[in-house]
């Protein structure tokens, strides 16, 4: 399961990298959700993996997971929704502005470094 | 994302002249803001940047040391001081704090122990009222300045007496107690002294900048400078901390730099400020590290440790890195050769300010070090080489030139640097008697130097300018002044029955002992000499020049007596000149010897005062340089024509400019490297480098990838759900151009992410995301609304290759580390979560109690967060108005009706069992998976479906149409649930529960904490709400009332 995990997380995270790498302001957008997941993810995985024993003291439980990496994965995602919705209002006022939904608001061809 | 963002932003505010016009409080209170969006002075911005994170930095070392310190060493261990505490003497002295006691009748607490706490922030509080005053009369602000430093100066008075008797006062109030930090205050002889004349004189200077600005300037903001500069510099002297003793010190620089610039319009006002701010600053980021490795080597930044700890640190191999560090801060400070180049470019300030500053102030807070940490540093050979030849040639140098500068101000400041040249050479000689020389010279060169320049600002007040060339025979139009200057000016010659002339001889007498110490000591003799030769010649040039030598040339104004009482400061100044030169034994002895004594930190030296000592070789010295100082002024003119062929071949500013240069040079050779206007150039850059330092991360560390955790077995439905997340991820980056296609496949994406932390015990993170991935679809679905249907196929096949590998080896590497840690066992704090959460904040879904409760600060912190990213995003789309294509990316028309019946019919249904739900998880959420956040995601997607499915004009027929109110009312509940455990005496954010009965309902538990959730439900609300919804008013068709059941079918 680890290794799926790690899998997931690692391959979440390169079509993210790749698409924020893109030209144009929305799949820049799906990117960043994308790697908000993998970063999730990531910093829910500091607690480890435990399967049934959700952090919710009831009589009887064999065991809880780690909580605390939960809490902050919790607002983790309220604030990416925040973070993204910033970043395609950004988009849309650049795109209203500028003609364009270039990242750099320009049509030049692009160049290889 | 952020990045690129910020990196466009081509626009950098110029704010050159900040209301500068009108007397207005707020203004200077927003002086320091503004001068950080200032271009011209982004150096502040920087300097400002880096010192708060040293500061930071710092402190963090210094917590870590101390607490280091306390679990280690028991034997030389500091006992932990009571907080806010005050010792008088040994009282408080600790096993190795060797504080002085000569405190014998003396009763052990004769003082309130916060006066020196309140004398530090008298000024900093009253720089506000200052700051206010100007509404009242634009002169107001000089009677409360007056007020601030008479208060400071009161705070201070009750310990006067028992600091002569020769007491020590140290102050302890807890900072960060559990940190181990303290403010500590310090007053013995030595910060009397520096306090009396940080507050006389401030007196004096604001009595007479109340007549030296004209009506126009603001003077309201010199007076708030002045009163954070007089705070400052009383934090300076009055430190028991160093490296409290340091963050004042660079605050000094900082009031420094406003006070230089006071003059913002005049560009040599700008380039003074910031070049004094650069050679103060880094002298001062010179003296943190000497000031660590003091701490390093002593084990306390305390400086009654400190100060006994001298053989220890002399002995200490970094004593001489120490010593370097140390005396850079020093020397920039107290502008000594080579870094003297900034006073004299300071001289762009008004004249207060240089008087104040530049003479008897700030330049001497570098010979206050020297003073302050003379019984723990000097008495080495690297210290009398390294301060006593800088103190010599800044001697020279500065004497030397003084005399060929035609500008009033200029000759001053090069004097004011050749006599900090003298007393850095006092102390640099290291003897006690040389080091209470020093003390007397700082005395005496604060009176007679801030005379001198009150003078020069009379003078440049009256005619316009300060060109010597120029101002001639001024006796007849002002002879009162002429004769104040003239005093002044004997003093500073060293003229018997002066005051300059008692230290300046106990200096020679102190060179003349070096012949016998040294080699070629003989030469340090002759030097002074020479040097006092000069300042001979330079004192006659002032007065003769100024008020004689013919007729003026050309003044701009007819000069004549200024105010009565703008020479009032110049008379007292005087005075005391008069005063101590003629009788030192009433006048200054006491105050000097409880001074010295604070120096020494021991007994006095056997010392004579007096004006008379029998024909030794210093008086001959003094003759010398008297008559010597003649000859040259007489032949200046030949020496004047030889000065004006090499000028400005020998000045050190030259070289600060050329390195200045090439600091820039290479700013700007970095910056075109890596910014060429391409974003997608920079977050590749950045993505490579954070693989660079991964990777080398990794490398390092020889550890085995994987670590000996039980790994858990894979079962089918999770492959299968794996394997699905991992098909639709890739098929979003595959098919990234159709941007409908992929936006779904997105949403499928985070579905199963939610569907992750189901299985991985995360019920409350599984609904969140549930919630959030609809919201979040929604809005990027309107967004897209008004972005092109396709991305363009522009990428060229060589930068997919390397976005791909890019990418590729930074999902790698990722994955890699999550394996790394998934496979490593690991110490958690849950445990004590887990077990305090029913008994400590009454909730049994340890998630939420975490959030609501233990880390509710955090929480609050995030909630506001999301209501500014709420408020930040309506800003933006404020008045922006989008017209949506009519068809989609194939041409295809969309569907005319926009409101379809069974839709929108079924979502109002939906509404009241969504808020049902909404409540009800609200309400259980202390106890089982739900909470605030989670409930406030549900209700606003219930509420954006009848936006969506009923139209904008009938929803908001029937909700309220303002969300602000309701993001506002969410945080002030939560603020309060925090301040009401206050109220009731514990800290912010305790939560308080208990276990009611209702009738139907049964037993219930109400926890304050659920009020908290209660603010964060309404903020996740108003501010999800308020995104949305504004974002579909963008939409031109949105503002009209059913615009497609109108249309009708087409």
């Amino acid at each position: 399961m680890e290794a799926l995990l790690s899998l997931i997380i690692g391959l979440l995270t390169a079509c993210g990298i790749y698409l924020l790498l893109r030209a144009r302001t929305f799949p820049v957008v799906l990117g960043l959700s994308l790697l908000s997941y993998a970063v999730n993810l990531f910093l829910f995985a500091m607690g480890r993996l435990t399967i049934g024993r959700a952090p919710i003291i009831t009589p009887g439980a064999a065991g809880y997971t780690d909580p605390l990496p939960q809490a902050l994965v919790l607002t983790a995602i309220v604030i990416g929704f925040a973070m993204t919705a910033f970043v395609i209002m950004l988009a849309l006022k650049a795109r209203a502005e500028l003609g364009n939904d270039h990242v750099d608001g320009t049509h030049e061809p692009e160049k290889i470094i | 994302m952020r990045q690129a963002a910020d990196g466009r932003v081509p626009y950098v505010g110029r704010v050159d002249h900040l209301g500068a016009d009108r007397p207005n409080g707020f203004n200077d209170l927003l002086f320091f803001v503004s001068l950080c969006l200032c271009e011209s002075n982004f150096f502040f911005f920087l300097y400002l940047c880096v010192f708060v994170r040293a500061i930071a930095g710092f402190c963090f070392i210094a917590v870590s040391r101390d607490e280091a310190w306390a679990a280690g060493a028991a034997s030389s261990r500091l006992k932990p001081l009571p907080q806010r505490r005050c010792a008088t003497g040994g009282a408080a002295a600790s096993d190795r704090a060797g504080i002085i006691a000569h405190n014998a009748g003396l009763s052990p607490e004769p003082w309130s122990p916060m006066n020196l706490l309140l004398c530090v922030i008298t000024p900093f509080l009253g720089a506000a009222l200052v700051a206010w005053a100007p509404r009242l009369g634009t002169r107001a602000s000089a009677w409360a300045a007056g007020a601030v430093t008479l208060a400071a100066g009161g705070w201070l008075a009750p310990l006067v007496e028992a600091t002569f008797g020769g007491a020590t006062a140290i102050e302890r109030h807890a900072w960060m107690p559990n940190q181990g930090l303290d403010l500590s205050f310090r007053l013995d002889g030595l910060g009397l002294l520096f306090a009396l004349m940080i507050l006389g004189i401030g007196l004096l200077v604001v009595l007479y900048a109340r007549w030296y600005f004209s009506e126009r300037d603001p003077l309201g903001r010199f007076y708030t400078c002045m009163m954070l500069f007089m705070g400052s510099m009383l934090g300076v002297v009055l430190s028991q901390n160093l490296i409290q003793l340091l963050i004042f010190w660079e605050l000094t620089s900082l009031a420094s730099f406003l006070l230089i610039s006071y003059w913002q319009q005049r560009e040599e006002a700008r380039l003074g400020a910031r070049m004094a701010l650069t050679v103060t600053g880094m002298g001062g980021l010179a003296l943190l590290g000497g000031i660590l490795l003091l701490g390093e080597i002593t084990g306390s930044y305390d400086l009654s440790v400190v100060l006994a700890a001298g053989d220890e640190i002399r002995a200490h191999p970094l004593y001489l890195p120490t010593l370097i560090l140390i005396l850079l801060g020093a020397f920039t400070k107290s502008a000594q050769f080579p870094f003297h180049f900034w006073l004299p470019n300071a001289m762009a300030a008004p004249t207060p300010v240089s008087a104040y500053l530049h003479s008897a102030t700030m330049v001497k807070a570098g010979v206050f070090l020297l003073a302050r940490l003379f019984p723990a540093l000097s008495g080495t050979p690297e210290w009398s080489w390294l301060v006593g030849l800088t103190g010599l040639t800044t001697l020279l140098i500065g004497a030397v030139f003084a005399l060929f500068k035609h500008d009033l101000k200029g000759l001053l400041a090069y004097s004011t640097i050749s006599h900090l040249g003298l007393i850095t050479l006092l102390f640099g000689i290291g003897t006690p008697l040389a080091a209470l020389a020093g003390v007397f010279h700082i005395i005496n060169h604060a009176t007679f130097k801030a005379s001198l320049f009150m003078a020069a600002g009379i003078i440049d007040h009256e005619t316009g300018t300060r060109d010597m060339r120029r101002i001639n025979g001024l006796f007849g139009a002002m002879p009162y002044t002429a004769t104040l200057a003239m005093v002044a000016a004997a003093a500073m010659a060293g003229v018997p029955l002066f005051n300059g002339f008692l230290s300046k001889e106990l200096f020679f007498a102190e060179t003349v002992e070096l012949v016998a110490r040294y080699r070629f000591g003989w030469l340090v003799p002759l030097a002074v000499t020479v040097a006092g030769a000069f300042a001979v010649a330079y004192s006659i040039r002032f007065i003769h020049d100024v008020f004689f030598n013919g007729a003026p040339v050309d003044l701009p104004r007819t000069p004549h007596e200024p105010p009565r009482w703008m020479k009032v400061p110049v008379e007292v100044l005087v005075a005391l000149c008069l005063l101590v030169g003629m009788l030192p034994a009433l006048t200054v002895e006491p105050l000097l010897a409880v001074a010295a004594t604070g120096v020494l930190q021991g007994p006095l030296p056997a010392h004579s005062i007096a004006i008379w000592h029998g024909v030794t070789p210093a008086l001959w010295m003094s003759l010398g340089a008297l008559t010597g100082g003649g000859l040259i002024y007489l032949g200046r003119r030949p020496l004047f024509a030889l000065a004006a062929r090499w000028e400005g071949r020998w000045e050190a500013r030259r070289v600060y400019d050329r390195l200045a240069a090439m600091v820039f040079a290479a700013a700007r050779w970095v910056t075109a490297g890596l910014d060429r206007g391409s974003l997608q150039r920079m977050l590749a850059l950045f993505v490579l480098w954070a693989l660079v330092l991964g990777v080398a991360g990794l490398w390092s560390d020889q550890v085995p990838l994987t670590g000996p955790r039980a790994l858990l077995p894979v079962d089918p439905m999770s492959g299968l759900a794996a394997l699905g997340l991992m098909v639709c991820a890739v098929c979003v980056v595959v098919m990234h151009r159709k941007r409908l296609t992929a936006l779904i496949l997105l949403g499928a994406v985070g579905l199963i992410v939610s569907l992750i932390f189901v299985k991985f015990s995360a019920p409350d993170l599984a609904l969140t995301q549930l919630s959030v991935e609809v919201v979040t679809i929604v809005l990027l679905l309107l967004a897209l609304f008004f972005l092109p249907q396709t991305t363009p196929a522009e990428s060229r096949r060589g930068r997919q290759v390397r976005d791909l590998s890019l990418a590729a080896a930074a999902g790698g590497g990722v994955g890699t580390l999550a394996w790394a840690v998934l496979t490593r066992p690991y110490d958690s704090i849950a445990d004590w979560f887990l077990t305090q959460s029913l008994p400590g904040g009454g909730g049994a879904n340890v998630v939420n109690v975490i959030l609501v409760d233990f880390r509710g600060y955090d929480t609050l912190g995030e909630i506001t967060v999301l209501a500014l990213a709420a408020l930040g995003i309506y800003a933006m789309l404020e008045g922006l108005r989008l017209t949506a294509p009519r068809a989609d990316a194939e041409g295809r028309a969309w569907d005319p009706d926009s409101h379809p019946l069974i839709m929108a019919s079924l979502v109002r249904l939906l509404l009241p069992l969504a808020l049902l739900v909404a409540v009800y998880l609200l309400l259980r959420g202390h106890q089982l998976p739900g909470g605030g956040f989670i409930a406030g995601l549900v209700t606003a997607v219930a509420l954006i479906m009848q936006y969506l499915a009923n139209g904008v004009a009938w929803t908001q027929a029937r909700l309220p149409r303002d969300l602000h109110p309701l993001i506002g009312a969410g945080l002030l509940i939560a603020t309060l649930t925090g301040l009401g455990s206050l109220a009731f005496g514990y800290p912010f954010l305790t939560s308080a529960f208990g276990h009611f009965h209702w009738p139907l309902v049964g037993d219930v538990e109400l926890a304050s904490a659920m009020a908290f959730d209660l603010g964060v439900y309404l903020v996740v609300v108003g501010a999800t709400l308020l995104i949305l919804i504004h974002l579909g008013l963008v939409h031109d068709l949105s503002h009209c009332a059913e615009p497609a059941r109108e249309r009708g079918p087409s």
